[in-house]
């Protein structure tokens, strides 16, 4: 018997409400499946679960606001679903002539293709066919982002002279939005000790390279610099470990895995890094279709838990229309923060002679109680050297 | 396609990208980007539904013709239709 707890999503969160479950008493989950939405000062957060087994009570209701920790539901093992599945339905208070098994009619799905869970409830909601889908995921599966990109391209579903009514943003409010960054940037600068330091990175090389595999590529399978970017800073906390990870109870934990935070501004104020889990192992194709999927539903839908829960670092890039650099303020409890200011062509020096090309300036916030100077220093020069070499990436 | 059909695939693009944007009050000329306060991933993300919704390729190069209203409408309308 596992439970199934509020989840802390973020350093500063204290309490979530409970807006929706997607599963009931019997229903079979397995790990990553998406079965509450809980709506937090971040707005609507869908919770996966972590364990395998069958829904065996549902603790919290509907609409109810709960602390962090607080049991959710409960989860039976596998050992005690069989003899589960051979008593009579759990006794169900409200309507017993309903029969047990009436799940929601699912979306279809391909034979012998895999679906992500998000994926189907999405393909679901939207009313998208999942067998007229080319799945782009690891291994073939269809994922949420390729639902969300098929939902974007379907041509209207009526031939309505307008754009069908705006989907709003669920549960976000930008006032408890401003209150959560406060809080958590409040606290980074109280605690935190942090040493910045920043270099100027030609990026020739990777845009030439950029461009040329762009040229080739059909328009979904383009890339931005800014994936680039966030493989090179990968890449290179995988050489300097120490500021990679958390620091809790004045203590420093590794990070199991470069899970990069990836700032992404939203409209109307407030900022959310969701992770990008083992941002260091993943091709640069994955990795962009993944920041694509982050951003669109940052911005228009629902992060996930896992998402919130488990950053070890943060990556920020100001984009196309932003500054030349950034000093960047850590988010606790994470150790670092990697900043990128727009790329802007701007003379330098090659060879003894001035040239124009393409620059970023790269920015480091790190936490002096992990960390010195010249660590970060050779994180920088890392982020550069990598970017040199960009078919390496 | 005609312009109108153009336009009003445009208007439900932008309205899945920028749910909260109100494009009654986006004029032809208007630079999207500053317009809308979209940034390179989200104006990737329309040129990608550009290409599937209307079937057309869209070379890298020609992306800065794309950043206005009237711009994309008349980038959709003189593009070859590949069969996808």
């Amino acid at each position: 018997m596992a439970d199934f707890r509020m989840p802390a999503l973020g350093a500063d969160m204290e309490a979530g409400t409970l807006v929706e479950w997607l599963v009931k008493p019997g229903d079979r989950v397995k790990r990553g499946d998406v079965i509450a939405v809980v709506e937090t000062q971040k707005g609507a957060i869908e919770v996966e679960v972590f364990d395998e087994g069958v829904v065996s009570d549902i603790v919290v209701p509907v609409k109810t606001k709960v602390p962090v920790g607080t049991v959710l539901a409960r989860i039976g093992g596998e050992a005690a679903a069989p003899a589960k599945a051979a008593m009579p339905p759990t006794p169900v208070p409200v309507a017993p002539p309903r029969p047990p098994a009436a799940p929601p009619p699912p979306a279809p799905a391909r034979l012998g293709a895999k679906v992500t869970p998000a994926a189907r409830r999405r393909a679901t909601e939207l009313g998208i066919d999942l067998a007229t889908l080319a799945g782009t995921g690891i291994d073939g599966s269809v994922t949420l982002a390729d639902v969300e990109a098929a939902a974007i391209a379907r041509p209207p579903a009526k031939a309505a002279p307008l754009p069908a009514e705006k989907p709003r943003r669920l549960g976000f409010d930008p006032a408890e939005m401003r209150k959560a960054i406060a809080a958590a940037m409040a606290r980074s600068k109280r605690e935190i000790p942090h040493y910045y330091l920043s270099d100027t990175i030609d990026l020739g090389a990777a845009l030439a390279w950029l461009e040329s595999h762009n040229a080739a590529q059909p328009v979904p399978q383009r890339m931005l610099p800014a994936a680039l970017l966030l493989k090179a800073s990968a890449l290179a906390l995988r050489e300097m470990p120490q500021l990679n990870g958390t620091y809790v109870d004045g203590a420093f934990h590794p990070g199991g895995g470069i899970h990069a935070g990836w700032a992404i501004s939203l409209r109307g104020g407030g900022l959310v890094a969701p992770a990008i889990r083992d941002a260091d192992q993943r091709p640069l194709p994955e990795l962009m279709a993944a920041m694509r999927d982050l951003v669109q539903r940052a911005r228009s839908g629902r992060l996930r838990s896992s998402e919130l829960e488990s950053p070890t670092v943060t990556v920020t890039s100001l984009g196309d229309r932003g500054a030349d650099a950034i000093a960047a303020i850590i988010y606790p409890p994470q150790v670092a923060i990697i900043g990128f200011g727009s790329i802007r062509v701007r003379p330098w020096v090659v060879e003894g002679r001035i040239e124009p090309r393409s620059l970023v300036t790269a920015s480091l916030a790190a936490d002096h109680r992990v960390s010195d100077g010249h660590l970060g220093a050779l994180l920088l020069n890392a982020i550069g050297r990598l970017l040199q070499e960009p078919a390496k990436l | 396609m005609t312009e109108t059909e153009i336009r009003h695939m445009i208007a439900d693009i932008l309205g899945n990208i920028v749910p909260e944007a109100d494009l009654s009050t986006v004029s032809d000329e208007e630079d999207l980007r500053e317009a809308l306060d979209i940034d390179s991933m989200d104006f990737l993300n329309f040129v990608v539904a550009l290409h599937l919704r209307a079937g057309i390729d869209i070379p890298e190069i020609d992306y800065p013709r794309l950043r206005t209203l009237k711009g994309a409408i008349a980038y959709v309308q003189q593009a070859p239709t590949k069969a996808k």
